[in-house]
């Protein structure tokens, strides 16, 4: 009897599967895809714990267990990529929010649409500007010579001699990947803010001006709460993300004098597979497992954390 | 009345405190505005200024001399051209292919009488915390032979899984598990309800992931760095590096001999001009995708 209802439930399950066999046609290909081209790289994770060799091939090259990771950890790269790291990640996590925060509230209570409107045309631009212009951008402005860096800079002090190059200074680099950043994306970070903002009950607005509280007391008391959840949510999202800033923009703007502040773990790890003369994937993999698992493990902490607080949740 | 009323409201005398606190936050948004503002405008202006008057630095707001040898030096210059024309392919193409397999995935995990479905999101969304990293995609892309050919720019980051759940979860959410019922009963089957219903119902949705697609393809250049040597493969953010930010500018590309005497104040001009040219095409879309922007953003945050 039970082997009897059982063929029947496989049955049915068969029976449902080939109803929606249209279905099934519709994931061949992006399953094809990820088979290849998510869970196929997997495979070669493994290299972190080997010392490759191409003529070899992944499987077959010899296995130095965790050697590659002893290197990096013991390298003194493995400190100044750290640190470069979480340096820009967290100033301009604070600046950043900080300022997209406040220029929210303020555009918000701005009282002439029109203005606003172009103010946020305007703002949100930048954001489209792709990182190459935008790093090419700053390097041409910021020439001490034939920048508009130097032409202010003369035309100010009516010295005619060059000014010292900023983007040759190890110690501005956090300061201008972090206030770049912010010019091309202020307004568009802001618009989430704004679009809370924008859901808050005019009627708390009004009820608080019949009772005399200003403009700025508003702000305080019902804007700022409103969108709290908002920016803690995002603020502890935006966390879980610290240790893996992108290769792109920091790449762009490295050059030798200023590559003690500017190497990060990214561009470290490039240089090690591509750029430098002996190519090295073991260690170049192992660094990129080694972030990974962090970014990993501080993904699941701040969802946990983001779970309890706010009740909102990743997955 | 309501008019008479709102119209009495506006003339209402604002308090000390409230005009100090306008004068404030006007003041900042201005000059924030102004500090997006004034960059922009220098390079414009730079671009059609003459390459002297950029050397003794007489450019701040307004072009002097004005001349178009900046642009006439961009368009007489092969590498930008062909990088010009090959962006083009790549974003129109891969964002196309994007697009398609993001659908092609999206649809059927959003459909709640799909046998394994648990199992299936499973299988996409495990490669979220999980990947290979650089290297071991590198190697793949070399073993399948697509070294040095535009499959390498175009296949891989064919889907991002971020996205395909951004669209599952507006199928699932937002298009009403009715209407697919009655459709079965009429005898709808799922690609043909796919088509005729589904896609229609998404069309804002799909603008969105569209724009998200084709803006990062128009200016990655991290896939072409490391898979394109070929320089009639590569694109145009990487001439784009090669001259506004290694600073190297190959004046044998000018085929016009009159244009390479000028070179040293060309390159000035030339510099500037390719900024513009290079933008222009997502600034000429910009004013028609602007309304996209805050469904774009929040369409993210929306949980499934």
């Amino acid at each position: 009897m039970k082997a009897k209802r059982l063929a029947m439930n496989q049955n049915k399950t068969i029976k449902k599967v080939k109803a929606r066999w249209q279905l099934y046609l519709f994931l061949l290909l992006p399953v094809i895809y990820f088979c290849l081209f998510e869970y196929v790289p997997m495979y070669g994770i493994q290299l972190a714990f080997k010392n490759f060799n191409a003529r070899l091939g992944i499987w077959d090259s010899e296995w130095i267990g965790l050697d590659n990771f002893k290197r990096f950890f013991g390298s003194y790269y493995f400190e100044r990529t750290i640190v470069n790291t979480l340096r820009i990640s967290l100033y301009s996590l604070v600046v950043s929010s900080a300022m997209s925060i406040i220029f929210a509230l303020a555009l918000n209570s701005m009282p002439w649409e029109k203005y606003k409107k172009i103010v946020q045309m305007v703002t949100y631009m930048p954001h489209f500007i792709s990182t190459v212009l935008i790093v090419g951008i700053l390097n041409m402005l910021l020439n001490p010579s034939v920048g508009l860096y130097g032409t202010i800079y003369s035309a100010v002090t009516g010295i005619y001699t060059p000014p010292k190059d900023i983007l040759g200074m190890a110690e501005a680099f956090p300061h201008l990947y972090v206030w770049s950043g912010i010019w091309q994306g202020l307004g568009w970070n802001s618009i989430i803010y704004i679009s809370a903002l924008a859901g808050v009950d005019t009627e708390l607005h009004e009820a608080a001006r019949i009772d005399g509280a200003t403009r700025f007391k508003r702000v305080l008391h019902i804007d700022i709460p409103s969108i709290a959840p908002t920016i803690v949510t995002l603020l502890i999202l935006k966390c879980g993300s610290v240790m893996s800033i992108g290769f792109e923009k920091a790449y762009l703007m490295q050059n030798n004098l200023n590559l003690t502040t500017s190497e990060i773990i990214s561009t470290y790890s490039y240089k090690v597979s591509f750029s430098s003369t002996v190519t090295d994937f073991g260690l170049s993999t192992a660094i990129g497992l080694f972030n990974n698992v962090i970014n990993l493990i501080l993904l699941i902490i701040v969802n946990t954390i983001s779970k309890r607080v706010s009740e909102t949740s990743l997955w | 009345m309501v008019i008479r009323v709102t119209n009495r409201r506006k003339k209402v005398k604002l308090c000390r405190e409230d005009k100090i606190y306008y004068a404030i936050s006007t003041t900042l948004i201005t000059l924030f505005f102004l500090t997006v503002l004034y960059p922009i405008i220098y390079v414009i202006s730079a671009s059609f200024s003459s390459g002297r008057a950029l050397m003794s630095g007489k450019v701040f707001l307004w072009p002097v001399d004005v001349g178009f040898e900046g642009y006439k030096a961009v368009f007489k210059h092969k590498d930008i051209l062909t990088g010009y024309a090959n962006t083009i392919f790549y974003t129109v193409v891969g964002t196309f292919i994007n697009v398609s397999m993001t659908l092609l995935g999206a649809y059927p995990l959003s459909r709640k009488d799909l046998p394994g479905r648990g199992w299936i999101t499973f299988f996409f969304t495990f490669t979220m915390f999980i990947s290979g990293g650089t290297i071991p995609n590198y190697l793949l892309v070399k073993n399948l032979g697509m070294m040095n050919t535009r499959w390498a720019i175009l296949i891989p980051g064919a889907i991002s899984m971020y996205n395909m759940l951004i669209v599952r979860n507006f199928m699932q959410s937002n298009i009403p598990g009715e209407l697919q019922e009655a459709a079965q009963i009429d005898g709808c089957n799922d690609s043909y309800y796919f088509f005729k219903i589904i896609l229609p119902l998404s069309k804002a949705t799909i603008a969105v992931i569209t724009l998200y697609y084709a803006v990062s393809r128009w200016n990655s250049y991290f896939t072409a760095l490391i898979y394109l040597n070929d320089r009639n493969l590569i694109p145009l953010q990487l001439i784009l590096r090669e001259i506004l930010v290694n600073n190297e500018v190959s004046f044998d590309m000018l085929v016009d001999p009159v244009l390479q005497e000028k070179q040293e104040t060309l390159r000035e001009q030339l510099k500037y001009a390719l900024i513009i040219v290079s933008s222009l095409p997502i600034m000429c879309v910009y004013p028609f995708i602007q309304k996209y922007f805050v469904k774009g953003v929040m369409v993210g945050s929306i949980k499934g």
